[in-house]
């Protein structure tokens, strides 16, 4: 059970970068437009989700043809990952996990910086809106790439007062476990 | 108290302070979200409405940019000094390059030309082996019908960087040959 070495030692390999702005603008205004569209937060919050799981299941086939880890083959690993090397990768802001299941098959990332967020206030009316929902998709369609079935849910947010965003993910399945892995074969 | 939902540029009126280095992501990030914000709005509406919604999300974004491009700085001139503006500048930031080709006809329509469009250079593979120029009109033809699904977000860039600059005009794309694509833009 290899690894690249341990979370945060290797410099994230540099992917083309773009001024975050650029970004930050076309998700809000793009959460703008689902609004105008959906009308149903609820619905918003969904194809939020939807869109970052399609983005997710992409976005890792960058990150391990750059950051060349080989397997990670456990959910605690595999969550340090993400916060320690994905998220600087891709958003240059890392995270951190905490709040780990007695059975370690749940864990909070936490980050205290996100640039989905950066000059956003919710109106009181978009109260239940899950502004950074795009996240938890991307996280949990990475992730089923790498066949661990995960949920995803915001318990934290700063655009609601909270002083994180704190995502809670849960193991549902490793897929791994039904086909052992022999690193002897 | 109504807030506005899009990001405001309103600097101190927000938690992060007034000054910060340029905050950086991978342009991957924005590659993606820009492909799955297109097909999200495809597979729910019917094309011209995905269209219409795609020219909106990326109108509002051409108008916050160009608003902090030219803050602090000198006001342009005539239209075509805003025109070249947009191919020199705004393109620069946005694209890493600036508009190869600029024509106009002196009233009022200015044509832009990218022969290496940023935002399509995934769409535009490698031609496929044995392919003559014009081998298969079908093939050409659904290409770009769908490189310009991709182009909706960025003439709203366009008019709404010009629009915020006070000219008030309709931006065509046209995926000429990919990944190089014009730009039409009319004064209205």
């Amino acid at each position: 059970m290899l690894r690249g070495g341990p979370p945060g030692a290797r410099n994230a390999p540099s992917l083309e970068q773009i001024n975050a702005e650029v970004f930050t603008l076309t998700y809000g205004s793009i959460v703008r437009q689902l609004i105008s569209d959906f009308e149903d937060i609820e619905e918003v919050n969904k194809q939020l989700e939807q869109m970052g799981y399609n983005m997710g299941i992409r976005l890792v086939d960058e990150f391990l043809a750059k950051a060349k880890i080989t397997r990670c083959s456990s959910f605690k690993d595999t969550a340090e990952v993400v916060a320690k090397q994905a998220l600087p990768m891709f958003l240059n802001v890392s995270a951190n996990v905490a709040n780990w299941s007695p059975d370690q098959t749940e864990c909070s990332l936490i980050l205290t910086d996100n640039p989905l967020a950066d000059f956003v206030e919710l109106p009181e009316e978009h109260r239940d809106l899950k502004y950074c929902n795009v996240l938890a998709g991307v996280v949990r369609g990475a992730l089923e790439m790498v066949n661990m079935e995960v949920e995803c849910r915001w318990v934290g947010d700063m655009l609601k007062g909270d002083d994180c965003y704190e995502l809670r993910v849960k193991l549902k399945e490793h897929r791994d476990e039904k086909f052992p892995y022999k690193d002897d074969d | 108290m109504q807030k506005p939902l899009a990001p405001s540029p309103a600097p101190g009126t927000g938690p992060t302070p007034a000054k910060k280095p340029t905050r950086r992501c991978a342009e991957v990030c924005l590659e993606l979200l820009c492909v799955e914000c297109v097909r999200l709005f495809h597979d729910k509406q019917s094309g011209p409405a995905a269209a219409a919604a795609l020219e909106a999300i990326g109108y509002r974004v051409g108008q916050q940019l160009v608003e902090r491009y030219t803050r602090d700085k000198p006001l342009l001139g005539d239209t075509l000094e805003i025109i070249k503006f947009v191919c020199k500048d705004f393109w620069q930031a946005l694209f890493k390059k600036q508009v190869d080709n600029l024509k106009t006809n002196h009233r009022g329509v200015y044509v832009l030309q990218d022969n290496g469009f940023r935002w399509l250079q995934r769409l535009a593979g490698p031609p496929p082996p044995g392919a003559g120029a014009g081998a298969d009109p079908g093939r050409e033809e659904a290409a770009r019908q769908l490189a310009l699904r991709y182009l909706h977000l960025p003439c709203g860039l366009v008019r709404g960087a010009l629009g915020h600059l006070g000219v008030a005009c309709t931006v065509e794309a046209d995926p000429k040959q990919l990944p190089s694509c014009t730009f039409t833009v009319r004064i209205t």
